[in-house]
C-alpha cells in the first residue's frame, strides 16, 4: 500500500492504494467517481479519458501512485453551479449523446482540445477525439457539437426531408 | 393511426427536443450496471477453454477453493441447466465437451476481482483436444464431426424452426414462390455468384455485465446491461423452472447493445454463483477480450444467388441459398436465418423465388442478433449481385433497380401485397442517386482525379427490412398522473442509446396535448414496475410502444373526462382540454385542472369522486401469422422500412487504399418523429456499416483460436475514418398503422453500406469484390487479378451470358 494525496476536481483526497491500482480504478472504486468508464482497460478506447495536470490521459494506463501530488479533472467536475459546461451544453444541443458510455471521455478530450486550440479545424477535432471510440453516433454530431462549443456556426448539419 | 395525425398542427412530433437523459450522461451521473456495487457483493470470473473443441476429462478446482476470499466455485458438473432462445442447446458451463475457443468451463466468485482472477487461473482442466470443424461449408460434409450429437434431443420452437438431427444443421428455412425452374427456362440471362462475409463483433462500449442475487425462497434479483428485461426474466424462469413472480430484472442505463444484448447471456451463471455463495450478490463484467469470444458475435454467411432475367431487364426468377455460420450454439442465428430467408431478395419483386437458408453449427464463438439481423450480411451479396446483373445485361444499375423495385401492387417473397403506404424504395434510390450526382463525374471530380492520380467511382445500393418478431409481439404502456398534473410513463422498452424514451415522451406529449416538461420516463426499467414489452429489438420499438402510448393517452384522457364531466356537469362531447385543464367548449371558464383530477376530485366539503388517473394502452401486431414452414408464405411483416445509400469513393489505383468522399442515406421512415435522433441513428448506423465494410471481422488460426480479440487487431471506425460529406434524408410515406405515420429505422442505416462502397469501387477501378470486409489489400488483390468479369458467372447451357 502507498499513501497518495491527489486533487480531483478541486478537492483533495488522501488514500492508501496498492501499487498496481490504476487511476481509473482509484477514481471509480476508491473515490466512487464512476463517470469515467472502462471500455477496454488497455488504453485503446478512450472511455476513461481524464485530465492529468491539464493533459488528457487514459486513466486505465496511469497508476494511482503516479498521480501523487497532482491534479486530476474528471467529467464529474465539469458542470458548475448546476449548469452544464459550454462543452456539455453543446453536446446536449447537438444531440451528440446516445448510449452515453463514451460521453465522459469525449467531453474530457474535447476539454483538452479547446483549452489548447480554442478555434479548432475539423481536422483538429478529429485528431483530438480519434482515441475516443463511439459505437453509436458515428461521430458526426459530436464533431458538430465541438464546432458549436468553439463558437463556429458553419457546418451545422440537419436531417433533410424528401 | 395516421387518421389521427394532422401534420401541420403537430407540436412535439417532428421536432428535436433535448434527449431526456442527455444531462445525466454528460455529467457522469447516469448509472450503468458497470458502475454498481451492492453491499456484500462478490466478483465473478470464468475459466475459459483455450481449445475450439475438446473433451473435458476432468476439472480440479481444489486450489481455487483453497484460496482465501473465494466464496463459490462452479463447474458444468453441478449445473445441469441448458439455455437457448429457440433451440435449447447451451449449458451454463461446458459439460463433457467444449465447443468453441473462449467457452466458459468453470466460474468463481470471490471477495475481490483480483482474488477471483487468481482463482480462475488456479482451476486445472484436463482436455483431450479434438479436431474442430471451423468452416461452415465443411460442417455440411457427410464426414464432418457433429458439434451437437444430441441435437435431436433438444427442446426447440418447432412451429418455426427445423433442426436436422445427425447433421450440423440447427435450422433449415425454406421459401417457395411460383416456379423458379420455369422462370429460369424463360430467362434471357442466368447469372450466378457467391458472396461471403466473416463473423463480426458488436462492440458495445459497455461490455456485458450482470449482477444477480439469489435470495431465500428462490427469489432472484438481477441487474443487467441488456436490451430485453422481460425476455431475460422469462428465459431465466424457463431455465430454472421458477414462476415469473420470483424473478425481477432491472436494467439501468445501457452502454450500447446493437443486438448483442438482445437475449439472455451472463445472468443465469451469475445467479448460480450467488446461490452457491449463500445468496450474496455477484457481479460479472466481461473483459473486452471476453466480449469477443465468451459472448456472441454476428454470424458469418455464404450467400449464393442465381438470377434469371427477362429480355426487358425484369427479374423473373431467383434461387437463393444461404449458409449461416451459427458457431457453437444456435442462439439467435436460427432466427437470423429465418428472417433473412424471407427477405432474401431485397426490395425487389421476384415472381418466382426459391430460398433455402441453413444455420450451420461450427466450433467457433456463436452468433447472435446484430443490428440488421442478417440483412447487413445478405445485402452485401444481394446488392453486389444486382450490380453484376445490371452490368451483364447492359443496363444502368440504377435503372435496373428502379425497374425491379417493389411498387404498389407488387407481391413480396412471402406473398404480401405492397400498398401505396408500404413505403417507397424507388424514391430512396432516386434521392441518393441525385445527391451523389450518380452516373457521371463532375468537372471538379475529373480535375481531382487528374490532380491526385486517384480514381473516383459512384455506387448505390438499396435495402429493406421488416421487424423479425413473432406474429403475436406486443407492447404496453402505463401512464400515471401525478397530483400536479404531470405524467409518469412506464414502459418495458429499454433505452439503449437509440432515443426510445425521448421519442415516446414526444408521442405522449403530442397525444395528450401537454408540454414535454410534464412527461417523465424513467431511464431504468424494471420487470416488477413496468408493463410488458416483448424485446427492445427489431426496429419495432417506436411502432409498437408508440401505438400503445397513444392508446394509453386516450385511456387516461377518457378517465379524466369522465370525472371532469361530473364536476363540470357536461358530457364528453362538450368538453375539450389544454395542457392544464379540461373545460366546457362553449364556456371556457367552466374548467377543472388535471391537477385537481389527478388523484381523485375533492369537492369543497371534502366529498370526493374518481381516484388516481392511470391510463393503460396495449398494442399487438395486427394480422401477422407464422410463415408456412414448407413454402415460407404468409404475412410476417409489421412494417417494411425501405432505404438506399449513395456513395462517392476515391481509390488509389496503386495501393488499393480508398476513402469515402461522400455518402447519402435515405430511409422511408413514414414520419420523422425526432429529426436529430433519427439523424443520429442514420449516421451512427452508417459508420457502423462502414466498419463492417472496410475493416472488421474475426480472424482465426487453423486450430480455431481467435487471433484478433482487441481494438488493436480488430479496428473499428474512429472520427478519422468518416466520409468527407455525410447526408441523411427522410422520405416520409406514412405508415397507416404507425404512430403519427412512423415506422422503425434503428437497424436500417447499417444495411447496404458495404455493397454501395463495393459498387463504387467497381466503378472507380473496375475490380469485383465478393467478400467483405474490403480492406485496401483486398482491393489491391482484386485489381491485380487479370480475370475477366465472365469468370464470375456460372456457365449455363441455357442461354449463357450475352457478353
Amino acid at each position: 500500500m502507498m499513501r497518495i494525496t491527489v486533487t480531483v476536481n478541486g478537492q483533495v483526497y488522501e488514500r492508501d492504494v496498492p501499487g498496481h491500482r490504476t487511476l481509473l480504478h482509484f477514481l471509480r472504486q476508491d473515490l466512487g467517481l464512476t463517470g469515467s468508464k472502462e471500455g477496454c482497460g488497455a488504453g485503446e478506447c478512450g472511455a476513461c479519458t481524464v485530465l492529468l495536470d491539464g493533459h488528457s490521459v487514459n486513466a486505465c494506463l496511469v497508476l494511482a501512485p503516479e498521480v501523487d501530488g497532482r491534479c486530476v479533472e474528471t467529467v464529474e467536475g465539469q458542470a458548475k453551479d448546476g449548469k452544464l459546461s459550454t462543452i456539455q451544453d453543446a453536446f446536449n444541443r447537438n444531440h451528440a449523446v446516445q448510449c452515453g458510455f463514451c460521453t465522459s471521455g469525449m467531453v474530457m478530450s474535447v476539454q483538452d482540445l479547446l483549452v489548447r486550440t480554442p478555434k479548432p479545424s475539423d481536422d483538429d477535432i478529429k485528431e483530438a477525439i480519434e482515441g475516443n471510440f463511439c459505437r453509436c453516433t458515428g461521430y458526426l454530431q459530436i464533431i458538430e457539437a465541438v464546432r458549436d462549443a468553439s463558437g463556429r456556426t458553419e457546418g451545422k448539419g440537419g436531417l433533410k426531408h424528401a | 393511426m395516421l387518421e389521427d395525425a394532422t401534420p401541420d398542427t403537430l407540436k412535439h412530433v417532428g421536432g428535436s427536443p433535448d434527449r431526456i437523459e442527455a444531462a445525466a450522461k454528460l455529467t457522469g451521473q447516469a448509472l450503468y450496471v458497470s458502475d454498481m456495487t451492492l453491499p456484500g457483493m462478490l466478483y465473478a470470473q470464468v475459466t475459459k477453454s483455450p481449445h475450439a473443441r475438446a473433451r473435458i476429462r476432468g476439472i480440479n478446482t481444489s486450489k481455487a477453493e483453497a484460496l482465501p476470499g473465494v466464496r463459490a466455485v462452479l463447474t458444468g458438473a453441478e449445473l445441469e441447466y441448458r439455455i437457448g432462445l429457440y433451440v435449447v442447446d447451451k449449458y451454463l458451463l461446458a459439460r463433457g465437451e467444449v465447443r468453441h475457443f473462449g467457452e466458459a468451463v468453470a466460474a468463481v466468485a470471490a471477495d475481490t476481482l483480483e482474488i477471483a482472477r487468481r482463482a480462475a487461473d488456479l482451476i486445472e482442466v484436463d482436455y483431450e483436444v479434438l479436431p474442430p470443424v471451423l468452416n461452415h461449408m465443411d460442417a455440411l460434409k457427410d464426414d464432418a464431426p457433429l458439434v451437437h450429437p444430441d441435437l435431436g434431443k433438444y427442446d426447440h420452437v418447432s412451429a418455426v424452426f427445423t433442426p436436422i438431427p445427425g447433421t450440423n444443421i440447427a435450422n433449415q428455412s425454406k421459401l417457395r414462390k411460383g416456379d423458379v425452374e420455369k422462370g429460369f427456362a424463360e430467362a434471357e440471362w442466368l447469372i450466378e455468384r457467391e458472396y461471403t462475409n466473416p463473423s463480426v463483433q458488436h462492440v458495445p462500449m459497455e461490455t456485458h455485465v450482470a449482477i444477480a442475487q439469489w435470495k431465500m425462497g428462490d427469489e432472484v434479483d438481477i441487474w443487467t446491461s441488456c436490451q430485453s428485461p422481460f425476455a431475460v426474466r422469462n428465459l431465466f424462469c424457463y431455465t430454472f423452472r421458477l414462476p415469473l413472480t420470483q424473478v425481477r430484472v432491472m436494467v439501468p442505463h445501457v452502454g450500447g447493445a446493437f443486438g448483442g444484448k438482445a437475449g439472455i447471456h451472463l445472468e443465469p451463471l451469475v445467479a448460480c454463483l450467488s446461490r452457491k455463495a449463500g445468496g450474496r450478490p455477484v457481479k460479472f463484467q466481461a473483459t473486452r477480450e471476453e466480449e469477443f469470444s465468451l459472448l456472441p458475435c454476428r454470424s458469418a454467411l455464404t450467400y449464393r444467388i442465381k438470377t434469371g432475367v427477362a429480355a426487358d431487364g425484369k427479374i423473373i426468377a431467383q434461387k437463393m441459398t444461404m449458409y449461416w455460420d451459427a458457431g457453437a450454439y444456435a442462439d439467435y442465428a436460427v432466427n437470423v436465418t429465418r428472417a433473412s430467408g424471407y427477405s432474401a431478395a431485397g426490395p425487389y419483386e421476384v415472381p418466382n423465388a426459391w430460398v433455402d437458408a441453413y444455420t450451420v453449427y461450427t466450433n467457433k464463438p456463436y452468433g447472435t442478433a446484430y443490428r440488421g439481423f442478417g440483412h447487413v450480411e445478405f445485402f452485401w451479396g444481394l446488392e453486389r449481385h444486382m450490380e453484376l446483373v445490371a452490368q451483364v445485361i447492359g443496363m444502368d444499375p440504377l435503372e435496373f433497380r428502379r425497374l425491379n423495385t417493389l411498387k404498389p401492387g407488387s407481391i413480396t417473397l412471402t406473398g404480401e401485397k405492397i400498398t401505396p403506404n408500404t413505403g417507397n424504395p424507388t424514391k430512396c434510390l432516386d434521392v441518393v442517386a441525385e445527391s451523389i450526382g450518380y452516373g457521371a463525374l463532375t468537372a471538379e471530380e475529373t480535375a481531382r482525379e487528374k490532380a491526385t492520380g486517384c480514381k473516383i467511382g459512384k455506387g448505390i445500393a438499396a435495402l429493406h427490412k421488416a421487424p423479425a418478431m413473432p406474429p403475436f409481439t406486443s407492447s404496453s404502456i402505463v401512464l400515471k398522473m401525478n397530483s400536479d398534473g404531470t405524467v409518469v410513463v412506464n414502459t418495458g422498452l429499454t433505452e439503449i442509446g437509440q432515443g426510445a424514451n425521448t421519442s415516446l415522451a414526444q408521442v405522449v406529449a403530442e397525444r395528450l396535448g401537454f408540454d414535454l416538461a410534464k412527461i417523465r420516463i424513467s431511464p431504468d426499467k424494471d420487470t416488477d414496475r413496468d408493463p410488458y414489452d416483448w424485446q427492445t429489438v427489431a426496429s419495432k420499438g417506436l411502432v409498437l410502444a408508440g401505438n400503445a402510448a397513444i392508446l394509453a393517452c386516450d385511456d387516461l384522457l377518457a378517465k379524466a373526462y369522465e370525472v371532469a364531466g361530473q364536476v363540470l356537469r357536461a358530457q364528453p362531447a362538450d368538453m375539450d382540454h389544454d395542457g392544464e385543464k379540461i373545460f366546457v367548449r362553449h364556456h371556457r371558464d367552466r374548467a377543472v385542472t388535471f391537477a385537481a383530477l389527478a388523484i381523485g376530485y375533492a369537492y369543497p366539503d371534502g366529498n370526493a369522486i374518481g381516484g388516481p388517473l392511470i391510463g393503460v394502452g396495449r398494442y399487438i401486431a395486427q394480422g401477422l401469422a407464422n410463415l408456412d414452414k414448407e413454402t415460407g408464405q404468409g404475412n410476417c411483416a409489421l412494417d417494411w422500412t425501405f432505404g438506399a445509400h449513395g456513395v462517392i469513393v476515391e481509390v488509389d489505383p496503386e495501393s488499393g487504399e480508398y476513402h469515402v468522399l461522400k455518402i447519402c442515406s435515405a430511409f422511408d421512415v413514414g414520419k420523422a418523429v425526432h429529426a436529430e435522433i433519427l439523424r443520429g441513428q442514420a449516421v451512427g448506423g452508417m459508420v457502423q456499416g462502414l466498419g463492417t465494410a472496410c475493416c472488421e471481422g474475426y480472424i482465426y488460426d487453423e486450430q480455431g483460436h481467435l487471433l484478433n480479440p482487441s481494438f488493436t487487431d480488430n479496428k473499428i471506425p474512429t472520427a478519422r475514418d468518416l466520409p468527407d460529406v455525410i447526408e441523411s434524408v427522410a422520405v416520409e410515406t406514412p405508415q397507416l398503422d404507425g404512430p403519427f405515420g412512423a415506422r422503425g429505422v434503428g437497424e436500417h442505416p447499417m444495411i447496404s453500406v458495404a455493397p454501395a462502397i463495393g459498387n463504387a469501387i467497381l466503378r472507380a477501378v473496375g475490380c469485383e469484390l465478393t467478400h467483405m470486409p474490403m480492406r485496401a489489400e483486398d482491393v489491391w488483390r482484386a485489381m491485380n487479378q487479370a480475370a475477366p468479369i465472365d469468370n464470375w458467372i456460372t456457365k449455363t447451357p441455357n442461354k449463357s451470358c450475352k457478353k
